[in-house]
């Protein structure tokens, strides 16, 4: 066997993996591990593998991913707090040929912006949703949000989420799929490279959706937040796995195009 | 069998050491360096350059795109 040197390996014809060219190389101020990046890498490839860069349209929440227009190198929008699928309603209908998608954490889209995901997927706007569900709010300095599980430990909620003080998880994902107007509802993950891989085929089926005008796609992204959870980014994947999937199981909600009738159209 | 090589070239500067890469190699090819880059994070290196598969796991699971893949057949 003969021996390779590394560096006669590393040249171009050999390349299997890089980044793609829809991402900046601008450094992501998110902190070690955050699966912010993952995700942004993911759409960055969707995007380029469909060639749709000239015409997509990225509307950014009030959270850590604010400045997620210094990353990919497309058009960006950034919405008031939870507003993001009124904006993304607006730039669809007047540039139907455009593909629109929305990237918004839970505290962005399921506490202030619930009445506006709810009308915008009751209405079927032929959007995209990437929803980060991390169970906290990051930005702000890890306060409780409407999807912390019972028990956990926030610096709202520093004896554990109870039932009594502060309510239930809200799983507006399965709210979600519940609506005539949401076409495809899924929940995934980015935790290992295999799940990596089934979160990338679903943001790209919800991309292809638009083409077919059949509503809205909803993807819902099971995250971890290093700094917010205090763990390090490789326990975080694990205690993702242990409590977060009991609560949020990975996996497609609804997708109309299977169903037979779809049984809340009647 | 046709055995294969790989190769990953990590943008060492860029690296924040958060060590999913480690978690995701399947031949325990990457290590944390106990040195620090000009951040200083610990950043990923091959620590095993020989076992190396190029399958790109490390490449998926990175948040910051800093690692590139080479794969060679011998």
């Amino acid at each position: 066997m003969s021996l390779l040197e590394i560096k006669n390996i590393i040249n171009k014809e050999n390349l299997v993996y890089s980044k793609t060219k829809v991402v900046t190389d601008n450094v992501m101020h998110y902190c070690p591990g955050c699966s912010h990046g993952v995700v942004h890498k993911i759409i960055a490839e969707v995007i380029d593998e469909m060639d749709i860069q000239d015409k997509t349209i990225g509307i950014s929440p009030v959270g850590c991913s604010v400045l997620a227009y210094n990353y990919l190198d497309i058009d960006w929008q950034q919405a008031a707090h939870g507003r993001a699928p009124a904006l993304a309603t607006a730039a669809k209908r007047l540039m139907p040929n455009h593909y629109v998608f929305t990237y918004q954490g839970d505290g962005d889209l399921a506490s202030i912006g619930t009445a506006e995901i709810m009308h915008a997927c009751n209405r079927g706007e032929n959007i995209t949703v990437i929803f980060i569900n991390n169970a906290i709010y990051g930005m702000t300095g890890g306060q409780m949000a409407p999807t912390t599980l019972l028990g956990m430990r926030t610096s709202t909620s520093p004896e554990g989420r109870s039932v009594d003080l502060h309510g239930y998880p809200l799983k507006i994902t399965e709210l979600i799929a519940q609506l005539p107007g949401a076409a495809y509802v899924t929940r995934q993950s980015v935790h290992t490279p295999a799940t990596v891989r089934k979160a990338k085929k679903a943001i790209r089926k919800g991309f292809e959706n638009q083409d077919k005008k059949i509503g809205i796609s909803f993807i819902e992204i099971v995250s971890t937040c290093p700094s917010g959870w205090k763990i390090s980014p490789v326990e975080s994947n694990k205690w993702m796995e242990e409590h977060m999937f009991k609560l949020y199981p990975p996996g497609d909600i609804k997708d109309s195009e299977k169903a037979d009738e779809d049984p809340y159209k009647k | 069998m046709a055995k294969v090589r790989g190769a990953i070239d990590v943008d060492i500067e860029h690296c924040k050491g958060c060590g999913l890469c480690v978690e995701a190699c399947p031949t325990h090819v990457i290590q944390l360096a106990k040195k620090v880059n000009g951040k200083g994070y610990n950043y990923a290196h091959m620590h095993q350059p020989e076992a190396c598969i190029g399958c790109a796991n490390c490449g998926w699971v990175c948040p910051d795109s800093v690692i590139t893949v080479y794969k060679v057949k011998v």
